[in-house]
């Protein structure tokens, strides 16, 4: 579904030039589970801005679906956002003051295709905050914010979900039981990429790939798996 | 998009968060409508007084001054030099010689003082032919008689009163056959004009009417006149007429080249479209300067808009990220201002309405025959042009949101 062939990404400001990622070359299939890791400064988050259609790359190619992602203007890219894929960030991101509802349905204003409403409701059910629904977003608990900013990203029923640092800002627990979402989405059929520099919240994934100083240090299956759910479930 | 509602409520619970700031920017498109609206119908009104004035004498009328009026000014007679040119002879020539004049009539004015048994009273005469009456319209007997040309032949001193100088020096007393004393000669009162108030910028009740050869021989010892005015028979050209009437005056003043003119004829229809057109165009001008306040207001509401997308960035970035184009974007904040100028353009045209109202109010309460106009060319101009403010200002900061990187825009703190 993804691939990136020497992909190079540079970032220009006045006469400094700042080397981001140094000839990424990946490949990534429908239905995986995928942790992108690496320290701050690494290029990962750059890496799932590229992914996510959010920047464009400065040499290379980047192909979806065997189309050149390079090639696309403005508004292609701002459908591919809106239809193909889903973003999750760390710092959850909702419309202040504004209701849970409104904050899943946000994607659907901009759909160009027809829209059918009682999609929000479905994806506030799926992470469980049907009894918040009409509660505003300063209301609610960050684990809850943050499975606001889930079903939001779902709401369009995209392919790929992104999650930067879905945990970062959680406790333990409700990181967990995040995870365990991402993870039923996955099993679902939802290809999942996660950017984090922790190891707790990349082990749940199924494959690892390291990045440092912009380019791919490992990339390997990961062999001990924790299966979130399971673990969500212990906890309750 | 454009029809979801939930679409507007989302942009009216922005500026629902901040009413101080809404208010205070919508403030400037408030006053800038209300005074283009107060400001065109305080002139439309001011003007209409000014026609009122004009027509209370009326519209099919030759105003003739003694003296020239060419491009180099206005007659001699308009800035208080006296010309001997015209006299009473001409004004009969003119009456008896062009067919569509019906009347016509001399004036000359004096000061008068007034003394009736022991009272007294300052006020003028005007000396006028028996014409007078059918030369201006609105002018008519209450009671008694006017002066007839027999009166006039005969340099008789009767009087006919205005009702003001009736009440004020009679109170209840019938004043007919009563003898008056003007300045110094004793005159019969045969007559009470009917009540007409202000008409040509002059109290009409507030003076005395006598034969015009009594007040240019006895009164002021003078055989010329101030001016004359003679009325048109309804459909003639008014034009065809000032020719016929300049040309007869050329004739008895012995005057081959029009440069030579010692008189001037105007048409009070003439007269209506100058004044239109200077008070148009000093209307237009006011609106114009008031509209200046609208480009302030506009400027201000630039800026609030532009502090906004620097607020949203974030949600900006997020928008991006789930999809927004960049006319997405843009639409969203022109629209935001399109409501913040609408609310201030409507609040602007009530406000301006009810402030002319008011004006309306005040001036029929001073006496002023005001009227209470709203011309609709000034909701008009003020509409557009709001419109054109919010648009033209809103650009800008609907731009600067849309160019935004969505990254850029996400990372902002």
């Amino acid at each position: 579904m993804i691939e990136l062939k020497d992909v190079y990404k540079e970032f220009v400001s006045g006469e400094v030039v700042t080397k981001v990622l140094h000839k990424i070359n990946l490949k990534i299939k429908r239905g995986e589970f995928l942790a992108i890791m690496g320290p701050s400064g690494s290029g990962k988050s750059t890496l799932m801005h590229i992914l996510g259609f959010l920047d464009n790359i400065s040499s290379g190619h980047y192909y979806f679906d065997n189309k050149d992602v390079s090639q696309f203007d403005d508004d292609t890219l701002a459908s591919y956002r809106n239809k193909k894929v889903g973003f999750v960030f760390q710092s959850f991101n909702l419309l202040p003051k504004t209701s849970v509802w409104e904050n899943v349905r946000l994607p659907l204003l901009y759909s160009r295709d027809k829209v059918n409403f009682k999609d929000v409701d479905k994806a506030i059910k799926s992470v469980d905050l049907e009894h918040r629904r009409d509660y505003l977003s300063n209301q609610l608990s960050g684990g809850e914010k943050q499975r606001v900013a889930i079903a939001r990203a779902l709401v369009n029923n995209p392919e790929i979900i992104f999650a930067d640092e879905p945990t970062g800002n959680l406790d333990s627990k409700s990181g967990i039981q995040i995870m365990a979402i991402l993870d039923s989405l996955n099993k679902m059929g939802k290809t999942v990429i996660l950017v984090t520099h922790e190891n707790a919240t990349a082990r749940y994934s199924h494959r690892i790939i390291k990045i440092k100083d912009g380019q791919i240090i490992s990339d390997e299956v990961n062999k001990d798996i924790i299966d979130a759910q399971t673990l969500n479930g212990n906890l309750k | 998009m454009l029809l979801d509602l939930s679409y507007y409520s989302q942009i009216f619970k922005t500026l629902k968060a901040h009413k101080m700031r809404s208010f205070l920017t919508s403030l400037g498109i408030i006053i800038g409508i209300s005074s283009v609206i107060i400001i065109m119908s305080g002139g439309a009104g001011a003007q209409n007084l000014v026609f009122k004035q004009v027509e209370g004498i009326g519209v099919d009328l030759l105003g003739i001054l003694p003296g020239a009026s060419d491009d180099s000014g206005p007659p001699a007679a308009v800035m208080g030099i006296n010309i001997t040119t015209l006299v009473n002879d001409d004004i009969r020539a003119i009456e008896s010689q062009v067919p569509e004049i019906i009347a016509a009539t001399g004036y000359v004015r004096g000061v008068a003082i007034l003394n009736w048994q022991n009272k007294s009273r300052d006020s003028s005469f005007l000396g006028v032919s028996p014409n007078y009456l059918r030369v201006e319209t609105g002018a008519e007997v209450a009671s008694g008689y006017f002066f007839s040309e027999e009166d006039d032949r005969s340099l008789a001193r009767v009087a006919v009163i205005g009702s003001l100088v009736a009440t004020d020096l009679f109170g209840n007393v019938n004043p007919l056959g009563e003898r008056i004393r003007i300045n110094d000669e004793t005159f019969r009162i045969i007559g009470v004009m009917k009540e007409r108030g202000m008409v040509g910028f002059q109290n009409q009740d507030d003076q005395v009417f006598i034969p015009i050869a009594t007040a240019q021989r006895i009164m002021l010892g003078i055989n010329y006149l101030s001016f004359a005015r003679a009325k048109i028979a309804p459909g003639a050209d008014a034009d065809v007429v000032v020719a016929e009437v300049e040309a007869i005056l050329r004739d008895r003043h012995n005057i081959d080249d029009p440069k030579d003119d010692d008189f001037s004829v105007r048409s009070a229809e003439q007269g209506l479209d100058v004044l239109t057109d200077i008070t148009n165009a000093l209307n237009y001008f006011l609106g114009a300067v008031a509209a200046i306040s609208l480009l302030v207001g506009g400027i201000g509401i630039m800026n609030i808009m532009l502090v906004s997308v620097s607020e949203s960035t974030r949600e900006i970035g997020l928008r991006k990220a789930v999809g927004a184009r960049r006319r997405d974007i843009s639409r969203h904040f022109l629209i935001q201002t399109l409501i913040l100028t609408a609310l201030g353009g409507i609040i602007g045209i009530f406000s301006g309405i009810f402030i002319s109202f008011l004006i309306s109010v005040i001036a029929k309460a001073l006496g002023y025959d005001w009227e209470f106009i709203i011309p609709l060319s000034s909701i008009i101009l003020a509409t557009s042009f709001t419109l054109l403010v919010a648009l033209a200002f809103g650009w800008y900061p609907a731009q600067k949101a849309a160019k935004l990187d969505p990254i850029d825009a996400l990372r902002y703190e």
